[in-house]
């Protein structure tokens, strides 16, 4: 029987420490003064410009390339924080290829778009490491705010409450802050443990405490926060995993995707991570990606995608997919799980069956494959769980299974507003959830300054 | 296959590329080296009198570049030679006689004095060179001892100078030009009433590239301490231009051979000298810049250049743009233009629109019904070229000529098939008064 990358099953350390280190390091290397120099140099300064049309937080893009370009990294931080202050995590896993850089007129006339997310992370870099804070803080309003979730929604809410003079206690459920920057993205894509120098780094501002391992509905209530704050946000994200509705699904060996990523970037040793030596991954997202990619690079021999719905209809972009093939990622499409194949309680295969489209209506054609599988995956997206509300459950309204709010961020429960990935209506973006927490803030001091 | 042998007021070389009096021609090294690479001839680097000058041991070029460090514009406190006149004349003389179709013009400063003129003019010709540049033009260092362009912006100097030489030596006389002055025609017609040959120009400008912004020192900086430097390189290619023009079209001028001087990188600036009647031209910063090989590049693109237009030798292109050099008064007032954007090339960049809307004439759109659209104005449009000049995609932008009897449609009259200028226009009040 194979031994060493090729053993069956589930195993750990299939890879030299050399090779999990190469395979893990920077996706995209930082560029150098003179490289980004030489890249803003590629902008043209647009009127109007698309780039910061298409950003869910409207940084003022060409001005802050411009700014690298005349040698103001700093001036250029500045720019891109003051609509963003989690710039720097938004210029690593922004997928730019959907957002500025798709829309860049570059992009439209040459296929090259200027490289604005890898700009963004050079002048955010200079800016951090220089420990460069741009904020001072109001006076004291006298008043305080709850923010639930140290996510990017929950990070950019109480930056931007701190700022206008309140004091903001950040409730985290889990032992460290960040949330899905921390927890849910692939470590090529953040290394050297950037998401909580990020954290400092918008703590820094003062006036933000947080306050670990307090999660809702266990450790706190909603009422609770609301009687005790002057305002609350919620911003805790999706708590639950859809389930495969397969056949043999809690055979060992069927696992989260979230869970395996989370796994992986909080490791020590990747060496310790198990994984299987022929992989599936359920799903069409970036979470099927980075679990597809990752699973390939701790030494898996054969990891396949597997979608119920044709490549157009993937929500991971184009380059996130030819990321994966590009990684040795094989995506298989119209197929959907049908049944876990197990042999005494243990994952050997998944049984998948071809779909297709009738009338705009997924159907299974009875047609059935078979894939050899020690491992699958489920990404088939998350859920918002509701039960933490508890007692003011009733009180705010959800919409399609996550919370509703308004333009505005406000909920139906006065004084809570909530964004993220737990309200209605976002599109699952770290950049979005900046901009939604950013937002709320905003109305937040309205109502309480107003 | 275009013929582009030049002969320059009867100097003979191979092709019209010299290369100017500079660092790059201060040795038989470096002029063996050029040669080897092709180049048509070299103005040897200006020999003064015993005891040599000395240079600064600081950086001696200060430049300023494009995002990606090309190299735009490059400055320089060098002095004449810093090496013995007997070296130089020996070093001159042996490359002569090895390399004898190439052109070898030795660059000549001493002081205002005509027995100092006449026995460096004697030491010159025994090197069998075949001309002499009398450099007027150096704008820092020397011009404080009273020569370079201390002499070049005295025009009586000029004259005076240009005379000792041509009295006193047998070899063809080209005066280089300073740009340091007002009117480029003054010194031109003081070198030719002295009797030159010819005039070759421009010299460096006067300049600063910078300041060091941390020592607020200027660039090149000398212990803290910076000086005006001589500015060349692809950034005075139009100073440049534009004074080889004024002297190729002034009556008094006209028809003096002109060795054109100033930011040549490539073939086409060569030939932009070449038909504003230049009748060689001179190279320095290109190849400072990138090494001699780069005269390969400007042989081989002119004579394809040529052979594509049917031009057979260089008579056929000097000079063939100087009857085109008008004075603005004389140009045609009933010449019509606007901006035409072709939309199939147009990347939504929105220059144009903004450059127009803020800085110019309103009449560039930027949304059209709803949408992002960058479209003329023909009522607004003066037909400026703002938007041609700031549009990032070639051809995107065309200026079209109104043809005549076509409505304007900003004025609201008709296009008059006529020429007229401003000579005659009603609002000229020297045409006023010349009517009645």
């Amino acid at each position: 029987m194979a031994q060493g990358q090729f053993k069956d099953g589930i195993a750990a350390g299939r890879l030299s420490q050399a090779q999990y280190s190469e395979n893990f390091s920077d996706l995209h290397p930082p560029l150098d003064r003179h490289e980004a120099v030489v890249e803003a140099d590629r902008c043209y300064f647009c009127y109007d410009a698309p780039c910061l049309q298409a950003c869910p937080t409207s940084i003022d893009i060409p001005m802050f390339i411009r700014q690298i370009a005349t040698g103001n990294p700093l001036g250029s931080a500045k720019t891109i924080f003051d609509q963003n202050i989690l710039g720097g995590m938004c210029a690593r896993v922004c997928p730019t290829e959907t957002l500025c850089e798709e829309v860049c007129v570059r992009e439209v006339a040459e296929g090259k778009p200027v490289q604005i997310g890898r700009l963004q992370r050079y002048a955010t870099d200079v800016a951090m490491e220089a420990g460069r804070q741009f904020y001072e803080r109001a006076a004291s309003s006298g008043k305080t705010v709850a923010v639930v979730g140290a996510g990017p929604a929950g990070l950019a809410c109480a930056h931007r409450l701190a700022v206008s003079g309140h004091a903001v206690t950040l409730y985290e459920a889990k032992p460290k802050p960040g949330g899905l920057n921390e927890y849910g993205i692939a470590a090529y894509k953040t290394v050297d443990e950037f998401a909580q120098s990020e954290v400092d780094y918008v703590t820094a501002v003062g006036g933000i405490s947080i306050e670990y391992g307090m999660a809702l509905g266990r450790d706190i209530a909603l009422a609770e926060l609301a009687a005790k704050h002057d305002a609350v946000f919620l911003g805790m994200g999706l708590a639950g995993v859809n389930a495969l509705r397969a056949e043999g699904e809690d055979a060992s060996g069927v696992e989260n995707a979230v869970e395996f990523i989370a796994g992986l970037r909080q490791a020590d040793d990747l060496a310790t991570i198990p994984v299987g030596r022929r992989v599936v991954v359920i799903g069409g997202g970036m979470t099927a990606i980075d679990a597809a990619i990752q699973s390939k690079l701790l030494g898996a021999e054969e990891v396949t995608i597997c979608y119920r719905r044709g490549k157009e209809h993937m929500n991971a972009s184009e380059y996130e997919q030819d990321l994966a093939a590009s990684n040795g990622v094989v995506i298989r499409h119209w197929q959907q799980p049908k049944r876990v194949v197990a042999v005494n309680g243990t994952t050997v295969g998944i049984e998948l069956e071809y779909t297709r489209l009738v009338e705009g209506k997924l159907v299974g054609t009875g047609e059935v494959v078979t894939l050899a599988a020690d491992q699958v995956f489920k990404a088939i997206g998350q859920t918002f769980d509701a039960a933490p509300l508890n007692g003011s459950g009733n009180a705010i309204a959800l919409e399609k299974g996550r919370i509703k709010v308004d333009e505005e961020g406000r909920t139906s429960m006065t004084k809570v507003w909530a964004g993220g990935d737990c309200i209605f209506g976002g599109d699952d973006l770290t950049v979005s959830a900046v901009a939604q927490g950013r937002d709320a803030a905003m109305s937040i001091d309205r109502a309480l300054m107003g | 296959m275009a013929d582009i042998r030049n002969n320059f007021v009867g100097i003979k070389s191979p092709n019209p590329f010299w290369l100017a009096s500079a660092p790059p021609t201060d040795k038989e090294y470096n002029v063996v080296r050029a040669f080897r690479a092709g180049w048509g001839g070299v103005v040897w680097k200006t020999l003064g009198e015993d005891p040599h000058v000395v240079n600064v041991n600081g950086p001696r070029y200060g430049a300023i570049w494009s995002g990606d460090r090309r190299l735009l514009g490059m400055n320089n406190i060098e002095l004449i030679t810093d090496r013995p006149l007997q070296t130089n004349l020996r070093e001159i003389k042996r490359v002569k006689k090895e390399w004898p179709d190439r052109a070898m013009i030795v660059s000549l400063m001493v002081p205002c004095e005509e027995e100092n003129w006449k026995s460096i003019l004697k030491l010159v010709e025994e090197t069998e060179a075949d001309g002499i540049e009398l450099n007027f033009g150096c704008p820092h260092g020397m011009s404080e001892r009273g020569m370079g362009s201390a002499v070049g912006q005295v025009p009586e100097y000029i004259e005076m100078v240009v005379r000792w030489c041509k009295q006193n030596s047998r070899m063809p006389v080209i005066t280089k030009l300073t740009p340091n002055i007002t009117d480029i025609r003054k010194p031109a017609r003081a070198a030719r009433a002295g009797g030159t040959d010819a005039v070759s120009l421009i010299n460096t400008i006067n300049s600063i590239t910078g300041v060091d912004l941390d020592s607020f020192a200027p660039e090149p900086t000398i212990d803290g301490k910076g000086s005006h430097g001589g500015y060349c390189g692809p950034a005075v290619k139009p100073i440049a231009l534009n004074m080889v023009a004024e002297i190729a079209r002034d009556t008094e001028t006209a028809g003096l051979p002109i060795s054109g001087i100033g930011g040549i990188t490539t073939w086409r600036d060569a030939a932009e000298f070449l038909a504003l009647g230049a009748g060689n031209v001179q190279v320095c910063t290109a190849a400072m810049t990138y090494g001699f090989k780069v005269v390969e590049e400007m042989i081989e693109g002119l004579k394809n250049w040529m052979d594509v237009k049917g031009h057979a030798t260089l008579d056929d292109v000097i000079g063939r743009a100087t009857p085109n050099i008008s004075d603005w008064q004389y140009l045609n007032l009933n010449y019509v233009t606007k901006a035409r954007i072709n939309q199939d090339l147009c990347i939504q960049c929105g220059r144009c629109h903004i450059a127009c809307e803020d800085t110019s004439h309103q009449a560039i759109t930027a949304i059209v019904d709803g949408k992002r659209r960058f479209e003329v104005i023909e009522e607004e449009c003066v037909g400026c070229n703002l938007c041609v000049n700031v549009c990032p995609v070639e051809s995107c932008i065309d200026m079209v000529a109104l043809e005549a009897g076509a409505l304007d449609k900003r004025t609201g009259e008709k296009v008059d098939p006529t020429y007229a200028n401003w000579t005659t226009h009603p609002n000229n009040p020297a045409a006023r008064q010349a009517a009645e």
